[in-house]
């Protein structure tokens, strides 16, 4: 595993260097079982999501998480999304990146360690390989064995369940974009739209080969997070960190020279066969770390075995390093979670989640939106009168259908009309009804005098005629000769 | 590679020294996983099969034609005659339609619209402008304002045969004399009429002029443009009595009408475009806003 190190870092002396075989060896301990955790609760929530059934009604999917890009809406439970309110997502993107800085000012690269995809596909897929070759010596055994019938059979095995659980992955996923139940019996009988399958083809790719070949390569040459995630750490982030002034000078074995001071660490390797990135952690901290930790539970058990106390590896702050060097107390974990630091990114990471749920219960789901007909700007009508045409859209985002009524406001004499329609039908005001969940786009024609007070300000307005009264405005122009010719 | 002892090692970093160096800047050498340089050589592949199947390399005339013999022109063409296929239903309805029989709120006449929205486009913006809002000596085809009728039936036929069109029998024509030039008034006549009209579209007050004017135009305008000077529509006269001048309203403007005439031209579409397309046209300027 040196020579591993050795090739990354150029020492060989070539200007390429070959992919190090990593062989991680299964640990048990207390971070491994909360890998475990966060793995289930992980893949439950990506394979079953789209499974659970939320009733909106007959005009709306009865799927809880929907991406509906035919009909361009977004359901979340009882969240509702039209494009016009993308905004939403946007501050969903923002949340996750403010969560993410508080993530790592905290407790470093917890992200790579547990929830990251990479992370938690390359562990279900090492857990495969183990489960089919054996654990690491099995493995490295079998790397080096002839070809024989066993060999083939095993490899067979392992990668057409590597290539199954990137079908499944591949397959959830899409079910995320369609009514989950009728798209399964489509990709079955074969009538599922050809991007079904094709994403199903590309994710299954991109499964395989990231989570069964790429795995540690993705992280360390491929992924930004790691360059970033340097910027966002500071002296008071956790990281995992391997107490040199503990475990230096290291002995080899129990067997210690008489009379000779060791540290605590006996060289057993047992850290560097556990990193699913094959690296040595008491080398210092490094980008190719992912801090998932597992060199922790490895080393904490050779601890007890030998009756040292836990910890010779193990989550630290840089600061508690240099007081601990000292031979002084580390700063107690509350102080290091609760700083200005990560009390101000929480602070903005719940700031914009309550501006949002905020809005998301205060925003009316009746939505006018005008826009007015620039060429020509205005018509001279032979009566005198000045015409504007505007394009009138009323979105109705409830389930169910709602009369309305138009009007325009701020503009004396003005009268308005259906653009399919004839001027005789002139009029104040417009009533219609708009469907469930749906838009009604009008062209209207507005005429007033040519010449009279400027319009101020001009506007359209939408009421609902029902039991529930929303209304909206939206402020528009309406355009005159500039002189009396 | 010759022993390590001979290379120089950076002790911050572990990673060999190269012996390059530029104003004491040296390189370390960090180097790249080896599956990195394997997609570098499939890109190339990758290239060289592209530049097989598809044209490629520019010569002096053309360029290579490439295996799959594409050129963006004949992809052009497919989809062209995919998109007129795609038509040919609706085509064959219009062709088979009288315009006056399109219900105008059918998808028939949508697609009518939608086509001559187009067509449009390509073949009266020059003229009419963009938005179909004309300009002095091309009229608006939006307002309510119309020479030769406005109902669809009437704006297919203007369009078909067009407006003094020579050679072609049923375009439309009239001619205003010429008052000034031929002297059928005078100078002063022409001003008297001149402050008549403007008073009747009440860009001026009742004067003098105007009452002289009235009866000039009784005598001389009054067969075309009606006794009411709203127009007559089987001469292709304008209505004088509203806001709207196709040639500009002002003193000037109006006195260069009375004293030179005014005969706009149009083409004939019908033969320079395809029947449907015709039909098209029309029933997109029928609906710009002014349509009867
Ligand atoms: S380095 Fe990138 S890919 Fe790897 S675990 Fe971290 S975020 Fe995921
Ligand atoms: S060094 Fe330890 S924490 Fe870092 S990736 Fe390897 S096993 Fe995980």
């Amino acid at each position: 595993m040196m020579s591993s190190h050795k090739d990354r870092t150029g020492k060989g002396g070539g200007l390429y260097a070959r992919r190090p075989d990593v062989f991680p060896r299964a640990v048990d301990g207390f971070f491994r079982r909360l890998k475990w955790i966060v793995m289930a609760v992980t893949l439950t929530i990506y394979y079953v999501t789209p499974w659970v059934r939320w009733d909106r009604g007959p005009y709306a999917p009865d799927q809880a998480v929907l991406v509906d890009l035919a009909n361009r809406r977004f359901y979340f439970f009882s969240i509702e999304i039209w494009p016009h309110e993308f905004y939403y997502v946007a501050g969903l993107l923002v949340m996750a990146g403010i969560g993410l800085f508080l993530l790592t000012a905290t407790v470093g690269r917890a992200w790579c360690g547990y929830a990251c995809p990479q992370t938690v596909w390359t562990d279900l897929f090492l857990h495969i390989e183990r489960f089919i070759d054996g654990d690491r010596n099995a493995q490295i055994r079998l790397k080096q064995a002839p070809l024989s019938v066993g060999k083939v059979a095993k490899r067979v095995t392992k990668h057409a369940a590597w290539l199954t659980v990137g079908v499944l992955t591949g397959g959830a996923w899409i079910f995320y974009f369609a009514d989950a139940p009728t798209l399964l019996r489509d990709l079955v009988t074969g009538q599922a739209a050809p991007i079904a399958y094709s994403t199903i083809g590309v994710l299954t790719a991109t499964t395989y080969i990231f989570g069964g070949w790429m795995r540690e390569q993705v992280c360390i040459y491929m992924c930004p997070w790691p360059r970033i995630q340097s910027a966002m750490l500071d002296e008071r982030s956790l990281t995992v960190t391997y107490k040199d002034w503990r475990g230096e000078p290291r002995s080899h074995g129990l067997k210690r020279v008489e009379g000779q001071k060791t540290g605590d660490c006996i060289d057993c390797n047992a850290c560097v066969a556990v990193c699913p990135t094959g690296i040595d952690i008491r080398n210092g901290p490094q980008l190719a770390c992912i801090t998932c930790a597992l060199c922790i539970d490895a080393c904490d058990e050779m601890m007890a075995k030998i009756g040292r106390p836990r910890g010779l590896i193990d989550y630290a702050t840089f600061e508690d390093c240099e007081v601990e060097r000292k031979g002084g107390a580390p700063v107690p974990i509350k102080r290091t979670l609760l700083r200005s630091r990560t009390l101000i990114y929480f602070g903005l990471w719940v700031a914009v989640g309550v501006a949002m749920l905020a809005s998301l219960g205060a925003r009316t789901r009746l939505d006018l939106s005008v826009g007015q007909e620039r060429n020509p700007l205005y018509v001279q009508l032979s009566s005198g009168e000045v015409r504007n045409a505007y394009t009138v859209k009323v979105r109705n985002m409830e389930t169910r259908e709602r009369p309305v009524r138009i009007s325009i406001e701020g503009l004396p004499g003005a009268r308005m009309w259906d653009s399919l329609e004839s001027e005789d039908k002139a009029a104040q005001v417009m009533e219609f009804t708009v469907g469930a969940d749906q838009v009604t786009k009008r062209r209207i024609y507005v005429s007033a005098p040519r010449s009279g007070p400027a319009p101020a300000d001009f506007a359209f307005r939408v009421e609902s005629r029902d039991d529930t009264p929303n209304t909206d405005r939206e402020e528009t122009r309406f355009d005159r000769p500039e002189d009396g010719q | 590679m010759s022993d390590e002892e001979t290379k120089a090692i950076d002790p911050a970093t572990g990673s060999e020294i190269k012996n390059h160096e530029w104003d004491g800047i040296r390189e370390l050498n960090t180097p790249l996983p080896r599956w990195w340089l394997w997609t570098f050589y499939a890109c190339i592949v990758f290239a060289i099969g592209y530049c097989v199947v598809y044209p490629a390399i520019p010569l002096v005339e053309n360029a290579t034609a490439g295996t799959f013999g594409w050129t963006s022109r004949g992809a052009l063409d497919k989809e062209m005659a995919a998109a007129e296929a795609g038509r040919a239903a609706t085509n064959k309805a219009l062709a088979e339609t009288p315009i006056e029989a399109i219900d105008p709120n059918s998808p028939l006449m949508r697609a009518a619209v939608e086509g001559g929205r187009a067509a449009f486009k390509v073949n009266c913006v020059q003229c009419h402008g963009s938005g179909a809002a004309g300009s002095p000596g091309y009229p608006n085809l939006n307002d309510d304002d119309w020479l030769w009728g406005g109902d669809i039936k009437t704006v297919y036929q203007t369009i078909r045969h067009g407006i003094r069109q020579p050679g072609d029998d049923l375009t439309r024509v009239s001619q205003m004399p010429a008052f000034g030039r031929d002297q059928l008034l005078t100078p002063v006549q022409i001003d008297d009429v001149v402050s008549y009209v403007r008073y009747l579209s009440k860009q001026e007050k009742p004067s003098q002029s105007a009452a002289r004017g009235k009866a000039l135009f009784a005598a001389n305008c009054a067969a075309c443009h009606g006794n009411d000077a709203k127009g007559g529509r089987q001469f292709g006269a304008p209505n004088l009595t509203d806001p709207i001048w196709l040639y500009g309203g002002s003193r000037d403007a109006l006195t260069q009408t009375v004293t030179n005439a005014r005969a706009g031209v149009m083409p004939s579409w019908e033969g320079r475009l395809d029947p449907v397309t015709v039909k098209m046209l029309a029933a997109y300027v029928h609906q710009l806003g002014g349509g009867e």
